[in-house]
Formats: structure tokens, sequence, C-alpha cells
């Protein structure tokens, strides 16, 4: 062990009982650093869960930028872009893309999607309906229609329509009820009520209408390509990064939903900013905390600093001591702290089975190494000006004392 | 015997303006190696700074320190350290040893304050030292559990652990009583004896003076003998 590191440990244990109680202060710090790091990191989990469940995490569709033109003018290039306004919004090479997109590192699923809108007319009621068109195998994949299904199945073969419980009970449709579906294009279809879901407040809620890709192609007059090709990712913090990559490589327009979703990102931003803050004022508390008491460490061993620099002890190593010191009540009341941490959100519930009037802290975000080493560093920090006020002690007045 | 420690001149004032306080006024002394002298003055009389001059732990004001052929004056802080770790030891009225520490880690202490760590060589030589003053069975103990002249034993042990040159000594018996204090006169008397150790022990006790070979005493700041 270096010699001083074993001194700055001899001086910790002189004083068992002052010792442990600012080990205990500094654990607390630790303590509160880990809870916050767990609440704001639940949080975070449990919102984008909600958000995000349910939806495409990143949405590929046709460039709006159909032709384009670089002309000299002058000292700039002037770039000229003019929109199709009748096919912009088709990707027509979703086949080709999809498999490109899905050999994305990150991408879990992908699913084209047609999307219109329409109206369902039953009796001499007309109500307006927003479709979606989904391959039939992939008819749960982005939205999980399966889980929120309330009567029928997920069949969307054939002339099966899946629609939304407040369609359902608006227009009084229930399972095999045969409805006319007209699309925004005029053209119309008789379908057959297959399933009732409720999605709650996602996306495409009570007044949706899914259907197979094939109907809603012929219902909406497209004649080739989908609307868009929806995505999910393992990790919706990399939404972003994903996003870019595949826009490189695929050149289409590409929408994380950190743009689509920016109040949900500005919201989780705000509160990952409380976090930082809340966690910072921590590490403050415990770098004065240990700064204090290192201060009155130092004053008090000011005759012993004396006889060390009288034994040729150098202002380095005196200095080296008490950083010493320093570093062990961080590191120790570090420790202490992240077990008393773990064992304080120990018995929340996991965020994914979250019930309301609890809090949503999630085990696996306490931050436990970073609170360790943030603590250290900074009891460290801490030390510095005890440690450099000790090295300046004169040993003949020190000895005096 | 060849000059181990040289000063001439030295000058020492504390203060500054009108409150000036002048200690030594040209103070020319020089020590001989192996010698065992005493120094001897008035208290206030500027023993005590002597030593701390002597022992590099203060600078003078003005004159010239020369030891092992070494200007002390110009040398820096860490210079000075250094070289008062290998060359000098010290042992103090109130022994002056680290109360959180064993016999044997005091012992030690100047030897691994030099390298950083502890060796097991370090070790051994700080028991034989233990031996040598007589403290073999307390080599463990912790300082407050020592005796007052076990204590200041301790700390001779411990001025002797680099072999140093010259060993300082300001009133080293003068918190004992007179059975500890004739044992500590014994033992650095031995140690001057059989390691030709020089040693300069600042006292006001006739008696010690006499067991030194000579008697240095300051006077109104300058120093006679």
């Amino acid at each position: 062990m270096p010699y001083v590191l074993k001194i700055g440990f001899r001086y910790l244990t002189a004083n068992p009982g002052q010792s442990a109680l600012l080990i205990f202060g500094v654990a607390l710090g630790v303590l509160a650093f880990i809870f916050m790091s767990a609440l704001i990191g639940g949080l975070n989990t449990m919102i984008t869960e909600n958000m995000l469940g349910n939806s495409s995490h990143i949405t590929i569709e046709a460039p709006e930028d159909r032709v384009r033109a670089l002309l000299p003018g002058g000292p700039a290039v002037h770039l000229l872009s003019q929109q199709e306004l009748t096919e912009g919004s088709i990707l027509r090479t979703a086949d080709a893309f999809e498999p490109v997109i899905a050999a994305v590192p990150g991408v879990v699923v992908t699913s084209q999607v047609i999307s219109g809108s329409g109206f369902l007319i039953q009796g001499g009621s007309t109500a307006p309906v927003s479709i979606t068109g989904v391959s039939a195998a992939k008819v749960s994949e982005i939205t999980d229609i399966a889980a929120d299904l309330i009567a029928g199945s997920t069949d969307i073969s054939g002339s099966n329509i899946l629609v939304g419980s407040r369609l359902a009970d608006d227009l009084r449709l229930s399972v095999g009820k045969a409805v006319p579906l007209r699309s925004s294009t005029g053209a119309e279809r008789v379908m057959t009520v297959a399933g009732i879901f409720d999605l709650g407040m996602g996306p495409g809620g009570g007044s949706a209408v899914w259907l197979s890709l094939a109907n809603a192609r012929s219902l909406l007059g497209m004649s080739q390509g989908v609307s868009r090709i929806e995505t999910q990712i393992a990790d919706v913090n990399i939404a972003d990064a994903v996003a870019d990559i595949i826009r490189a490589r695929t050149g289409l327009k590409v929408t994380p939903w950190t743009e689509s979703n920016a109040n949900i990102q500005d919201a989780l931003d705000a509160q990952a900013q409380t976090g930082y803050i809340v966690r910072a004022f921590a590490l403050i508390i415990v770098v004065i905390g240990v700064a204090s008491a290192m201060m009155l460490s130092t004053y008090r061993r000011r005759p012993e600093i004396g006889i060390m620099r009288a034994m040729g002890a150098s202002q380095r190593f005196v200095v080296a001591v008490f950083l010493s010191q320093g570093m062990l009540i961080g590191l120790l009341g570090g420790v202490l702290g992240a077990a008393l941490g773990f064992l304080l959100v120990l018995p929340y519930p996991a965020v994914d089975n979250y019930t309301p009037g609890t809090l949503p802290i999630d085990i696996r975000q306490g931050s436990y190494a970073l609170a360790v080493l943030l603590t250290t560093l900074g009891a460290v920090l801490a030390s510095i000006l005890p440690a450099r006020a000790a090295a300046a002690v004169d040993p003949v007045q020190a000895i005096g004392q | 015997m060849t000059a181990l420690v040289e000063v001439r001149g030295l000058v020492k004032t504390f203060g500054e303006g009108e409150t000036v306080t002048r200690v030594l006024k040209g103070l020319t002394v020089t020590l001989r190696v192996g010698e065992m002298a005493a120094l001897l003055g008035a208290s206030g009389s500027g023993k005590s700074t002597l030593l701390s001059i002597l022992g590099t732990l203060m600078r003078p004001t003005a004159g010239e320190h020369l030891m092992l052929d070494v200007d002390m004056t110009v040398a820096d802080d860490a210079a000075l350290t250094a070289f008062r770790n290998r060359h000098i030891g010290f042992v103090f009225q109130f022994h002056n040893l680290l109360p959180d520490f064993t016999a044997l880690e005091n012992v030690i202490f100047p030897t691994a304050v030099q390298t950083g760590r502890e060796t097991d060589g370090m070790r051994q030589r700080g028991r034989d030292l233990l031996a040598r003053v007589g403290l073999a069975d307390r080599i463990d103990f912790r300082v407050p559990n020592l005796s007052g002249g076990q204590k200041q034993r301790v700390a001779v042990a411990r001025a002797l652990m680099n072999q140093p040159e010259l060993v300082l000594a300001d009133e080293p018996t003068g918190n004992l009583d007179s059975a500890a204090a004739a044992q500590v006169m014994e033992l650095i008397a031995e140690i001057n004896r059989d390691a030709g150790t020089t040693f300069l022990i600042s006292t006001h006790d006739s008696r010690i003076a006499e067991r030194c070979q000579r008697q240095i005493s300051i006077r109104d700041g300058v120093a006679t003998g």
C-alpha cells in the first residue's frame, strides 16, 4: 500500500465515530443522487414507453424534393427544387428499401403503411375515419392491436377491417357486421368488421380503421408504393443516430420520433435537466461537507504536520496524505451510499409494471458507478484546498503549538 | 576534526519596523564531525532559533550556513526538505511523535516518507533501533500507551533512522524525571561514541552540559565556546 494512503487511512480510523458520521453524511448525498437517477430514468422510460410503445420510432417517407437542378449563379450556387405535388407522398420502391432499413443496426421492426381518410357508412350515419393499411402479417408489429383488442380478431385478410372502439360505439358496429367504407378518392367497398380495438390515447385511436395493404391500395387509388415505412428500434434514445444512418443509406425523408414528437422530447429534456440539477446539488453538498471536515482535520493536525515536515516530509507528501484521506472518505461514502440507494429503490416495482400512485423508479438506472466515481472525485477536489493549506504549515510554529 | 556545520555572521530577526527583534546578531560557530556539544543560554537567548536554522526548518535573515559543504542559504525549500530528511535528526523536548502511529511506525517514518512505502528492511532497522534504546517489547505500542521516557527514547531512535550526520536535541530531557533523563543522556552519549554521530544538545541543565565534550553559550545573540 502506498505510504500516503496508509497514513490517510490511519487518520480516517483514528477518530472512528467522527469518520463514520462524515462517511454516512456523504452516503446520504450519494443516496439522494442514486434515488434521483433511478426516478428520472424511470420517468423517462415510462413516458417513452407510454408515448412511443404503440407508434413508429422512425418513419421513412418519399423525399419531398423529387426534381433538383444545380445552377451557377454568380459566387453562389442556387439549389432549385420542385415538389412533385401529385406523387410526393408516395414511396414507390418500398419493397426495395425495406430490407435496407431492416438491416440498419438497432432497427427491430419495419412495416409498410398506406394511410388516408374516408368515411364509414352505417344506416343513415356517416363517420369520418382514418384509414391505415398494413401487411396482414404485421398488423400488430408497430401498434400492438392484438394487445388492445376488445372483440374479434386481428385478421385483416380478404375484406376484413378492424375498427376503433369509439367508432364501433357511434355506428353500433359489432364483429361480423358488413359496413361500406368510402375513401377520400370516392372509391367504396363493403368491408366486414373482424375486430374492435381500443388504443386509448395512442395514435389512430377511436376513429381508426385498419385493413390490409391491398384493400387500402385499391380504396385510396394508390396503384403502387406505400405512404411510408414505419419502424421500431431497440433503444428509443438513439433514434436520431439510427435515423441518420437510414437517411445516409436510403436518401429518403427520415423522421425520428424526436422530431415528430418534439413536445415529448422537450418534456424529457426538461425532466433530465431537473435531474441533473438535483444531482449536482447532492454532489455539491457532499463536496462542501468533505471540505469542511477536511479543513477541521488539517487544522487539528497542524502539530503533526509540523512533525512530518521536520522529519523530511515534502509539501507534496503532506498534500497527498490529505488528498488520500479525502479520497477514502469519498470512496467509502460513495460505496455505502450506492448500497443504501440500491436497497432504497429495491422495493419499488419495475417500471414496466408501474401503477398510478407509486413512483416510476427504474432500479437499473441508479447510476451507481457514476455516483461512486463522482463522489470520490468530488471528495478529492474538496480536499485540495485544505491539503494545500496543510502543506503550507510552518513546521517551527506548528511544532511549538 | 573536520567541520560538519559552519555558520558565520548569522543574523535572525523577527517582526518588522519598530517591532523588529534581533535574536541572533552575527553568530559564528562550527560543529565538528563526531562531537557532542551542549548549547547553553538563558530563555529567549536564541538557542531554539539557532537549532531551527541548523535544522533547515528556518532561514537566517543574513549570514552563512554550510553543512557538509553545502550552502543552505541558497537551497530551495524542496532541497532543504530532502537534505534535512537524509542528514539531520531531531529530538524535541516534548518528543513530538505522531500520536496515531505505533513506536515502530514513528521510527521508520523518516525513511518511509523518503521512498513512499514501507519495506521489511525498514521495519527490521526500526526494530533494531528500538531494541537499542531498550524498547524491544514496546514496538507495536501506540504513542499514548508509552511513558514519557519511553516516548523520548522512541524519538531518539527515530532521529537515528536515516543515519544522519547531525542530531539536534532541543531540551531532550527537559520533560523527563531524573531517572528517565539519565537513561536518555546515557543513550545519546553511547550513540555518539559508537556511531560517531554529531549531537548538539540545547539545555539548561548543567549536569547534561558537563556530559558533553564542549559547551557553546549564546549571549546577546552571539556564541562563545
